[in-house]
């Protein structure tokens, strides 16, 4: 059933959606992790909340020139794969799940982690890196992919992140 | 659903306002509802609300900014500028389309 009236107007610019801000912790570094905290993030963005990634211990790896475009994924001890445990740990699972995997993120046009981390800093996103993983890893700025605004300490986070809602994945 | 009338067209929304049936936009339609939301459309939104129009037409579906970004090659940060907090809403909005249903 239809009837006349005056057209409502979508709250885009409400208050409250301004307000909100996201801080998502990325503590690691095979494929399957990394997604959750890059396509979150995005979406964040998306709705105009002001969002932060914190990269930390094996995180580090998604921010890391070396290997941020070739993180894996590892069937080892993942029961939601639905394989035989004995199986996945052969030699070559890792690279088979791991071409697998790209491969279905791809067929959906989801782009590869350096891209995504482009498109989220293009749309106003800040990365972040521990201090104290690039201390451990003996890693400067100069190693890590050039969108990072800096390497800072937990309680520098924990600093930008006041008032943020926070994700530790 | 419910019908309204938005610069002079009889179109019909949902329950936040967009607009449910892709024939009613016009130009005109969506200039108004684009300063319903605070934006003057110039000639680089009108562009994109036309790609996102066409893309709908071909996929069925409404564009996600990412989809926009790669198929359009219109820069995500262009079209945060363009639209700015929420550019996919609001392009979905001003284009007369349904909010984009996908991730990225």
């Amino acid at each position: 059933m239809t009837m006349t009236m005056d057209a409502p107007i979508p709250a885009f610019d409400e208050e409250t959606a301004i307000d909100r801000k996201l801080a998502i912790i990325c503590s690691k570094g095979s494929l399957d992790m990394a997604y959750p905290g890059l396509v979150l993030a995005n979406a964040a963005l998306g709705e105009g909340v002001e969002t932060h990634l914190f990269f930390t211990f094996w995180g580090f790896d998604i921010i890391n020139k070396e290997t941020m475009g070739h993180l894996k994924f590892t069937p080892v001890g993942n029961p939601a794969t639905h394989m035989p445990p004995m199986l996945m740990g052969l030699p070559g699972m890792t690279a088979f799940a791991t071409h697998m995997m790209k491969k279905q993120i791809e067929g959906i046009d989801i782009p590869g982690v350096p891209e995504f981390l482009e498109m989220i800093t293009d749309a106003g996103g800040h990365l972040w890196a521990c201090r104290m993983s690039a201390d451990m890893m003996h890693l400067g700025e100069a190693d890590l992919y050039e969108r990072v605004e800096g390497i800072i300490s937990a309680s520098d986070f924990i600093e930008i992140s006041d008032g943020a809602q926070t994700i530790f994945i | 659903m419910s019908l309204t009338t938005i610069a002079g067209h009889e179109v019909h929304v949902d329950d936040e306002g967009f607009m449910t049936e892709y024939d009613e936009w016009t130009e005109e339609v969506g200039k108004q509802l684009a300063a319903n939301i605070g934006l003057d459309l110039s000639d680089r939104h009108r562009d994109v609300i036309r790609w996102l129009r066409d893309d709908y037409c071909e996929q069925g579906e409404t564009a996600t900014l990412r989809r926009v970004s790669t198929k359009a090659g219109i820069p995500t940060k262009d079209l945060f500028t363009l639209f700015p907090k929420k550019p996919a809403k609001k392009m979905a909005y001003v284009a007369g389309l349904p909010k984009p249903a996908g991730c990225v």
